[in-house]
């Protein structure tokens, strides 16, 4: 019988990014013993790469923001499927958490009286991102890995986990390799939290590094949760498209925040163009008006640059279909035009936004102080993921939370901007409270060898050889395949016939991971990691297109070319994603609970502008 | 497409050797770009970190042509492809395999840094008031994504191998972040001046030059931490009074 390292935590932490790192330090602080996995060097997470800001109503800027607005911003952000009562504790707790950030060592960009500065974001009423520049995301993560490195928790670098242990329904460890000898390692563990973050890597053209592969999505999945709103894949309207080996790095949506515009090769400012009848009373008529609301008049109404996400990239998309795009495939998005508004425009630019500055600059010889950026669309984020309690995070699985990008519910059927940083610090904290409890009150269960056992012989098949001539397939093939299917079946305008293109096309790929071979040994071995990431990308992937199939509508984040329209009918329900005891996966529709009337009402008094 | 040949360094703790690998050039490239490639079609067991691709995680440090880069944010336009190009790991650290090296010790130093510790918050609802103009230079340092091409430049750990004595320009940044930190009351001077060798530093400046974040290192971090331990320490006229003073150490 093999003799695995073995570590025994209370609690174990998958994922060290901000929702991870908040629950660890969470659960420590509640006298627990933790332990905090992670794939890639600690502090190195993909919530680095968020760049405009935290959101939280702390009216440091505009005294009118409280909680209801940003409650209510949240949920007509999300068209009313989020989960009202996430949306409600997002709202009322996201100040107290990046007030604690600050009281940790987070330094934010300061208002003139000296407290945290907040700007404008797509979809939020007043200036509500707490921010530095353009690298909050590395602040927040920088914060909380320097804070928590001091709090007990024993961090596992470059280990990455195969599948959760069980005991019965209950999930009681899990089952991991660590990177750098390839070797197997086990952990036991009364509570786990998974927060693994995204998919984005499941398409072609993506913001997301090689990380977010869905492992945590996979992971519940497999056992026994259940995951929902997993057709809402966020595609950010402005990722790079220049030079074609930056195609899908972030542009930060802080460039519209800042006063950047749209416009497409005539010049023309398209958002203007088409503006959704919910977002009528708050959007400004004219650019002048819309220049006037991002310089601070509490008169002026938002320029439309400032929609939400979802509503941007398909009038990008639209612009390009019709001709009007840029040279490379994208649309212009201009800041360097504040130099008609602005006396040294270039250095308030720089200041605002300078790692955008030094992006474009060295990755595209672009001055963006002096010209306009091309942009276009980018996978960026999904609003889908483990379906969760709303106050304590657990999933339907005993023992097993989830907190961040790969838990759902928040985001309905379109994120704000923003609002990730916040949800990754409110529920991050609020998984680890709990987990801990969970920890208190349950003795550990038993560990079953043989699903190590098998998990481990699965994930050694690449070595064996048995896949010969034109069967051995290369990894990196494969993982290039399915990216190629999921954004040209699945992407961001879908019909149903394409999906069907790619659910048939996912059926061959898994039939080709079982082929999958890989030469040298378990040291370091990339290509075996990307062998191993495969069946979660397909897992997801499966999801995605399941999911978008039954939802025979459009909104939010989904645009469904064959059903451009609302279904009010659908619009009070989620898609329920569950494994069978057959191994099929099945999708159901179940009724979002009614709102408290008093939520309600908030909803009814911010509808009019 | 042009063609380049990459001279890349293959092995692990007990040793390794060059071995050329030939990838096409398009538009644009960088190059991990390129080391992706030859990952996917030649080398699948060909190791090293990455994240972002963006220079804002500090994961694909390596050296490119004898010059401590980020992977990603090398363009091959700036690199002639008429010889070989020379990818290695970085040389502070004890090598893993390929390009990747054990950077752990980072990891530990980190830890023994005495943490942020905020004075009492200026108003009553917990928080605290700071002008930005004071909070500029800390914001600098702040801009650190640990990729540790400073700590693989500097002499005092990549020849002298020093690691036991001296924390490095990282960490000394680290430090001046805290100690600059207008909330910040600990009090750090005592460390610096012997576990973690400030004195070693002889402001070669070699860190500031291979930034990626363009950190001035040495002028804004290390210099004025060196001159507060000299202040405290080492000014004759200060020690005098210090003497004079009753029940002062």
């Amino acid at each position: 019988m093999p003799d695995y390292p073995t570590f025994e935590h209370d609690v174990l932490v998958i994922g060290a990014g901000g929702a991870g790192l908040r629950a660890a330090i969470e659960a420590s602080a509640a006298g627990v013993s933790v332990g905090l996995v992670c794939k890639s060097l600690l502090g190195k997470a993909h919530t680095v790469m968020a760049e405009g800001g935290i959101a939280a109503a702390l009216a440091n800027v505009d005294e009118r923001d409280n909680w209801r607005v940003h409650f209510a911003d949240t949920m007509r952000g999300g068209q009313y499927i989020n989960n009202w009562r996430m949306a409600e504790l997002h709202a009322k707790e996201a100040p107290d958490r990046v007030r604690e950030l600050e009281a940790w060592g987070a330094v934010f960009d300061r208002t003139q009286d000296g407290r945290i500065l907040q700007r404008n974001f797509g979809g939020h009423r007043y200036p509500r991102l707490a921010h530095v520049g353009d690298r909050t995301g590395l602040e927040m993560i920088r914060t909380l890995q320097d804070h928590g490195v001091h709090k007990g928790i024993d961090v596992h670098m470059e280990c990455t986990v195969l599948t959760l242990l069980r005991d019965g329904k209950r999930v009681v460890g899990a089952f991991a390799y660590e990177r750098e000898r390839g070797r197997f390692k086990m952990f036991k563990a009364k509570a786990v939290v998974l927060a693994t973050g995204g998919v984005g890597r499941a398409f072609r053209i993506t913001s997301n590094s090689w990380e977010y592969t869905g492992d945590g999505h996979s992971l519940a999945y497999h056992a026994g949760a259940e995951l929902i709103d997993m057709e809402f894949v966020q595609f950010h309207p402005t990722g790079m498209v220049w030079p074609p080996s930056v195609r899908g790095i972030l542009v930060t949506e802080g460039v519209r925040g800042e006063g950047g515009v749209l416009t497409n090769r005539e010049g023309k400012r398209f958002m203007f163009d088409e503006i959704p009848e919910n977002y009528r009373a708050q959007t400004a008529d004219t650019p002048e008006e819309g220049w006037r609301y991002c310089q601070g008049d509490k008169n002026a109404r938002r320029p439309p640059e400032l929609l939400t996400r979802d509503h941007v990239a398909r009038c990008i998309v639209r612009e390009i279909k019709a001709g009007r795009g840029s040279p490379h495939g994208g649309v212009f998005l201009d800041i360097s035009w504040l130099k008609e508004k602005l006396p040294q425009a270039a250095e308030h630019i720089k200041k605002k936004l300078p790692s955008m500055y030094h992006q474009f600059k060295q990755l595209a010889d672009i001055d963006i102080t002096q010209e306009a950026m091309e942009v276009g669309p980018t996978t960026h984020y999904i609003m889908g993921g483990v379906r969760v309690d709303s106050d304590t995070q657990m999933s339907s699985v005993p023992g097993l939370f989830a907190a961040g990008e790969c838990a759902a519910g928040i985001n309905g059927a379109n994120r704000l901007g923003g609002n990730s940083l916040s949800d990754l610090l409110v529920f991050g904290k609020r998984a680890g409270e709990h987990a801990a409890n969970f920890a208190r009150e349950n003795r550990a269960g038993a560990i079953h060898l043989s699903q190590a056992e098998e998990t481990a012989a699965k994930a050694l098949k690449p070595f064996d050889g048995s896949g010969t001539g034109a069967k051995r397939e290369n990894p990196f093939a494969i993982q290039h395949d399915l990216q190629n299917l999921m954004q040209d079946n699945v992407g961001i305008v879908r019909r149903e016939d394409e999906m069907l293109v790619a659910k048939e096309g996912i059926a061959r790929l898994w039939m080709r991971v079982h082929e999958v071979s890989v030469g040298g040994n378990r040291e370091y071995n990339p290509g075996w990691h990307t062998a191993l990431d495969l069946p979660n990308l397909l897992t997801v992937s499966e999801a995605i297109t399941l999911a978008a199939l039954e939802r025979k509508e459009s909104r939010g984040a989904q645009f469904r070319e064959d059903y451009p329209d609302k279904d009010p009918a659908l619009g009070k329900v989620n898609i329920v994603l569950r494994k069978t005891p057959d191994g099929t996966m099945e999708v159901r529709r179940e009724p979002i609970a009614p709102m408290p009337a008093e939520l309600e009402q908030i909803i009814e008094e911010m509808k009019g502008g | 497409m042009k063609n380049a040949i990459f001279r890349i360094w293959r092995g692990g703790p007990e040793g390794g050797q060059f071995v050329n690998y030939p990838a096409e050039i398009s538009e644009g490239m960088v190059v991990l770009d390129a080391i992706h490639q030859i990952q996917a079609n030649q080398a699948t067991d060909l190791a090293c970190r990455w994240n972002c691709k963006a220079g804002k995680c500090g994961s694909c440090s390596a050296e490119v042509n004898g010059t401590p880069k980020l992977m990603c944010m090398t363009r091959m336009s700036d690199i002639p492809l008429d010889k070989p190009i020379t990818v290695e790991p970085i040389k502070a650290f004890p090598p893993v395999k390929d390009l990747v090296t054990d950077v752990s010790w980072n990891f530990r130093v980190k830890k023994q840094i005495k943490p942020f510790k905020p004075r009492a918050p200026d108003a009553p609802d917990g928080t605290w008031r700071m002008a930005q103009s004071d909070i500029d230079r800390v914001q600098e340092f702040r801009k650190c994504i640990e990729c540790f091409l400073c700590q693989d430049v500097c002499h005092v750990l990549r020849d002298h191998q020093l690691h036991e004595k001296f924390i490095g320009p990282r960490f000394l940044v680290h430090v001046a972040a805290l100690e600059m930190h207008p909330l910040d009351t600990e009090d750090r001077l005592e460390e610096l001046r012997h576990a973690q060798g400030i004195g070693y530093c002889n402001i070669t400046k070699c860190c500031t030059k291979v930034c990626p974040e363009s950190i001035t290192i040495t002028d804004n971090a290390i210099i004025p931490l060196k001159e507060r331990v000299v202040d405290r320490y080492y000014d004759p006229l200060a020690k005098l009074l210090r003497a004079l003073k009753p029940g002062a150490t």
